[in-house]
């Protein structure tokens, strides 16, 4: 396979190094897309992996789909209340929020802002969204080099991020700012030194501060500064808390999706049987959605932390211990997924992947994300007959973030 | 084999014979009932076999337990007879059960 092929950063070969030395934490191995033989090696050798070392300290890797269930099931053991990403929180800097929290306090602030992403609030949203795609997918030039990520996944998910917040239009481009700065962060391995990651998220923070002030004076609307301005037990949020919620919401709403939507251009060039495939069966479109996005896996892991010490793989995981559940790694886990490194537009229960994962804490957005995809899907086949990736994608510097900062592509329309 | 009868949103009328011992989730998903997705695949961990039991059958169905709960409790369109269906047991004693599936899953 061409990724296995690609230079490793570090010089190393994965599949004769100790098995101790394997730290698949550094995002080097997400940019240059190496990561794919280290989590190979560890499903079949240690599935269950302890890194003594890495920037992020030492930390337990879940490799395996069935073990990283077991872990998003037992929330009792592993807890969120640590933070969801490997870098502990700096303390002079925390912005708390419900993915890194544990019941009862997850439930009742998960559950005010739930309703905007309702399927029966979705429904509403549908015409908006293809209306948009489309206007997006008509002012792109044919024949001619573009880079995609900028054009339409950055384009369309920052749209639909604008609308849910009922953010100032014009300026939606800043919830895109806010979205990278709060995830490439150097303590997160990432390139953004982190005085100006801070200087970014307190930008945004002021913002919608006064737009949540705006909006307490007026009647609950659908929007999630509404939600948020209105609802019992967030109203008082105090400020750190309110920007946590918020990052979550924009990231979880900005860069997930986005890199789906570039990753799908990926894979279609990468099988162009199935891009035929698809070409011969638009029906196709909602079951390749959650194919993308377990082929993308656009969040790569979640972390928990364990609160007792438990037994997982016949590994024993003390108190204390940081926890990775590795979805990029479960996702291809060939005893659960058959074939799981192709692309498969057809594969029958595509749904069942870890991307979204599961428990309490599972993706609230999944069915918007889902259907922005699809969407935007139906417009594409409409008008083009091949996005056609003309050079190597520029990938994101981060073991959290799977994505793309560039990936050029030419478009070539319909006969 | 027990008899069961899912009722999409719309009405649609779907008559099941399941089979004992698996659960009223595998029953819709086996005979291609639309409107159970089943992500998890029976794991109490995704929400998307939720179903609603008619009333006159939620003392033979039962209650949810609180990992069922906890789950439930997060979705907005829940109602007081929801269930997930992956966690309902077929028996003898659920012989013509009737479920609503609702409008979404989540």
């Amino acid at each position: 396979m061409n990724q296995l092929a690609t230079k490793n950063p570090f010089g190393e070969d994965p599949w004769s190094m100790p098995l101790a030395d394997i730290d698949v934490s550094r995002p080097e191995l997400f940019q240059t897309d190496t990561l794919w033989p280290y989590f190979e090696r560890l499903r079949k050798e240690d599935p269950v992996h302890y890194c003594a070392d890495s920037q992020f300290g030492a930390y337990w890797s879940i490799t395996k789909f069935n073990d990283i269930m077991a872990v998003e099931k037992n929330h009792q053991a592993f807890s969120s209340a640590w933070g969801i990403v490997l870098p502990d929180r700096p303390e002079d800097f925390e912005t708390p929020n419900f993915i890194g929290m544990d019941p009862p306090k997850h439930d009742v602030q998960r559950k005010t802002v739930q309703g905007v992403v309702a399927p029966a609030n979705l429904a509403k949203l549908e015409s908006t969204i293809r209306e948009r795609a489309a206007t997006i997918l008509d002012s792109l030039p044919l024949e001619e080099t573009i880079n995609w990520v900028d054009r339409v996944s950055i384009e369309l998910t920052t749209q639909m991020l604008a609308t849910l917040f009922d953010f100032p239009f014009e300026e939606r481009s800043k919830l895109t700012y806010w979205s990278d700065m709060a995830t490439s962060g150097e303590l997160a391995g990432g390139p953004t030194p982190e005085p100006v990651r801070r200087k970014a998220l307190l930008e945004c923070l002021e913002v919608f501060t006064k737009l949540r002030d705006e909006r307490i004076e007026q009647p609950l609307a659908t929007d999630l500064i509404s939600m948020l301005a209105h609802g019992e037990d967030t109203r008082h949020m105090e400020p750190m808390e309110f920007l946590g919620n918020l990052i979550l919401l924009i990231v979880g709403g900005n860069d997930t999706t986005r890199n789906s939507i570039s990753g799908g251009v990926l894979a279609l060039n990468q099988f162009p049987d199935e891009y035929q495939k698809l070409r011969d069966n638009l029906d196709l479109i909602p079951n390749m959605v959650p194919e993308i996005i377990r082929w993308q896996t656009p969040l790569a892991y979640m972390r928990r932390t364990a609160v007792e010490d438990v037994e997982i793989g016949g590994k024993r995981i003390e108190k204390g211990d940081k926890v990775v559940m590795w979805y990029v790694s479960g996702n291809r886990d060939e005893e659960v997924i058959d074939h799981p490194n192709d692309f498969i537009v057809d594969r029958p229960n595509a749904r069942h992947h870890l991307s979204f994962g599961f428990g309490i804490h599972r993706c609230m957005g999944n069915r918007l994300a889902e259907m922005q995809l699809r969407v935007l899907w139906e417009e594409i086949m409409q008008r083009f007959h091949t996005i056609e990736v003309v050079g190597e994608p520029t990938r994101v510097q981060s073991s959290f973030v799977k994505g793309y900062s560039e990936l050029p592509v030419r478009l070539h329309a319909r006969a | 084999m027990t008899t069961i009868t899912y009722i999409e949103h719309d009405g649609t009328e779907h008559v099941v014979e399941a089979e004992n011992d698996s659960s009223v989730m595998r029953g819709a998903v086996d005979n291609g009932i639309p409107g159970i997705d089943a992500d998890c695949g029976g794991e109490c961990s995704c929400a998307t076999c939720h179903v609603i039991v008619t009333s006159n059958w939620m003392e033979v169905v039962g209650r949810p337990n609180d990992t069922e709960e906890s789950m439930l409790d997060l979705n907005p369109e829940r109602e007081p007879n929801s269930r997930l269906s992956c966690q309902i047991v077929v028996s003898d004693a659920l012989d013509g059960l009737i479920v609503n599936l609702p409008e979404f899953q989540m």
